[in-house]
Formats: C-alpha cells, structure tokens, sequence
C-alpha cells in the first residue's frame, strides 16, 4: 500500500536531514524517531509546511533504567483526517523539550499533562502548573519509580494522600488459555 | 352547652380536634418527623450519581419515603449521599460540604468507591470516605441498583427510629449541671 505520506517524507528528511535517527512504519502508522534539537524543527515544519493542523496528543514513556531516560511522543494529524504522523524524541532526566504553543494552542494542556505526570519540563511554556495533581504535590505518579499504591502526602487545607492497600495486586491479566480463575487472579505475587 | 366562659377547665379542650389527639413521646415523634422528610445532599461524584438521578425520578421515586427534597445547599440538608469515587483531589471539598450541614445529619456511602475506594487502589483514590466523615450506610454495588439505594435509605430510617435525641440532650445537660 502507498503511504498517504509519500510527499510527506521525503521533505521532511531534506528538511531534517541527520535530525532523523530512524523511521518505522507499521500497519500504516508512520513514526521518526529524532533527536530532541531536531524536535522543535520538525514540529514547525509539520505546521507551516506540510499543514498538519491539528496536534491530537503529546505523551509520555518513562524507560526507566535506560539513558536518556523519557521519551516525548506527538501525535499529529491533517484537518482531514487524511495523514496521521507520530514524531518521537529522547530526553535525557536533566532536559527540558522546547514548547510547542506557538504552533498549536493544544500543546498547553498536553504538556502541562506531561508535566504533572511524568515531570519533563517545556521550555518556554508560559504557565507550566500541574494540571491534575494540585500544585504543591512532590512526585509524579506515572514514573516508573513511584509505587501504584502511592506515597503519603499532607498539605493542609489542600490535599492529602495516602498508600492504597493492593493485597498483592496489581490485579492484572495475563493473555493464556487457563480459565477465568488462573488468568485473573485475585492477587498475583510479585517477585 | 358549657363554655370557656362558664368554665375555665374546659378550655383546653376543643371537642372539634378530640378525634386527631395522639400520645406519644416526644423521641418518637421527632423520629417520625425526620425518617419521612430526609433531605438528601446529593453529593456526585461519579457514575453512581446517574443511578442516583434514576432513584430520584419517577419509576423508582424516592418521594415516596419523603427524600425527593434533593438540597444543593448543603445547609438545608440532612443526608449526605457521597455517590461515587472521592478522590484526594475532590476528599476536602466532601468534608467540607459535610461540616456545612447542619445537626442532625447523617451519610451514606454509595457504591464501592465511596465505601472502599472500589477498584481505584491508586494513588489518587481516598480508599473509603469513612476516613473523613462517619458513615451510617454503605451500600454495596458498583453501581448500585436504585432499589439498592433506596433499600440503604429505608436501612439509614430504621436506624433514624432508634435515636433517642431528646433523651440524650437530657441526659448531657443533667451530666453537665451536676
């Protein structure tokens, strides 16, 4: 099958050149891997060259245990509905990702989403708050490192937190052909 | 005919009400007053607030028992339904709202969520809203069926029939005077 992105690509390697670090396509889902100085580059050109108007999602991974540790994902997409494009780039614990505000007004809340869950800061973002969580609480919940359960927390008169009693869970499945007892256990030891 | 005016003693009595007199104690009368006009603070917080509009309209009809006043001013209410999953985001502001009613007041924790913290074993559940405020009901469910909720209210009437307000208020104020 033709990708839909066939003039798409090509300009974005000239504009990007070495920016790129690989390319994937899978099932029709085109993804680049880039460095993140290439990131804002490319994020522009997508914009004003190439009009994608539309940024659909920024996220997150946490490759806790790898160096650079996080990875910031954009989704982006034609107006049309006819081209879907995902940038990926690394980011080191120490770095913070340029913003993309002034190019699509979307990015405030998605990367203040970021922000608050995985605790990547943007550069140049003029009201970076947690958006979730109130502000004032110290971890970021969807880091490798911090327990399902939680962690104790108090600022009075705010908020609190407290640790949730798992019982040896996560109760999570597991895909098998055992039956409904075995694949979802009521608690499933860690070890 | 004997008249007030003839007969001072006789005024008190009116012949035309002799029929509606009943005796009974004052506990007993303030129960039956406030088990048949609870007026529900709503408290909404998630999916358990839909069945808990289900309740309150008409094919399950909770006016019925005298609990259709739903109160969005926490003053005027005398139960506090905590319909849903309280998150340590949402925990003070339900505490709030809770201190704002006025005695006697009473809550009910509907569904898992608001009883245990449900399936949210997270960081960012209250695990059970009974670490805030006294519950007097919990109902079990998720979500509840509306005959669920309407049975924890007819449970939180039966418990209402019990108290003893009057009695209690005597019996501090004798402890507190002696």
């Amino acid at each position: 099958m033709a990708s839909v992105l066939e003039n798409d690509l090509p300009a974005l390697r000239e504009a990007l050149g070495a920016g790129i670090i690989s390319e994937v396509e899978f099932r029709g889902e085109n993804t680049l891997n880039l460095s993140l100085e290439a990131l804002p580059k490319a994020l522009a050109f997508c914009k004003e060259n190439l009009n994608y108007e539309l940024l659909l999602d920024i996220s997150s991974l946490d490759h806790f245990g790898d160096d650079p540790r996080f990875e910031v994902v954009y989704e982006l997409a034609s107006l049309d509905d006819t081209r879907h494009l995902r940038l990926k780039a690394k980011v080191f614990e120490d770095e913070s990702v340029p913003t993309s505000i002034h190019l699509w007004k979307a990015a405030d809340w998605h990367e203040r989403e970021v922000w608050d869950m995985m605790g990547i800061p943007f550069s140049g973002h003029p009201n970076l708050k947690r958006i979730l969580m109130w502000e004032g609480y110290p971890f970021f919940p969807l880091r490798k490192d911090f327990p399902l359960a939680g962690r104790p927390t108090d600022m009075p008169d705010v908020a609190f937190t407290g640790v949730a009693p798992l019982e040896g869970g996560p109760f999570v499945t597991a895909p098998t052909t055992a039956d409904n007892a075995k694949r979802e256990p009521r608690a499933r030891h860690q070890e | 005919m004997v008249t007030a005016a003839d007969n001072p003693a006789v005024a008190a009595y009116d012949s035309k009400i002799e029929g509606n007199i009943v005796f009974t104690k004052v506990d007993a009368a303030i129960n039956w007053m406030r088990k048949n006009s609870l007026w529900p603070m709503p408290m909404g917080l998630a999916c358990c607030a839909i069945e808990l509009m289900a309740t309150a309209s008409s094919r399950f009809d909770i006016s019925r028992f005298g609990m259709e006043v739903m109160r969005f001013s926490p003053r005027q209410a005398d139960v506090m339904i905590v319909a849903g999953t309280v998150t340590y985001k949402m925990a003070l502001a339900v505490k709030r709202v809770w201190d704002q009613m006025p005695e006697p007041k009473w809550c009910i924790a509907m569904g898992a969520c608001a009883s245990s913290g449900g399936m949210y074993r997270s960081y960012a559940v209250l695990q059970g809203i009974d670490q805030l405020i006294p519950v007097d009901v919990y109902i079990s469910g998720c979500p509840p069926r509306p005959e669920a909720l309407i049975e924890g209210l007819m449970k939180l009437q039966e418990k209402i029939e019990l108290e003893h307000s009057t009695q209690d208020q005597k019996k501090t104020f004798f402890e507190e005077n002696a």
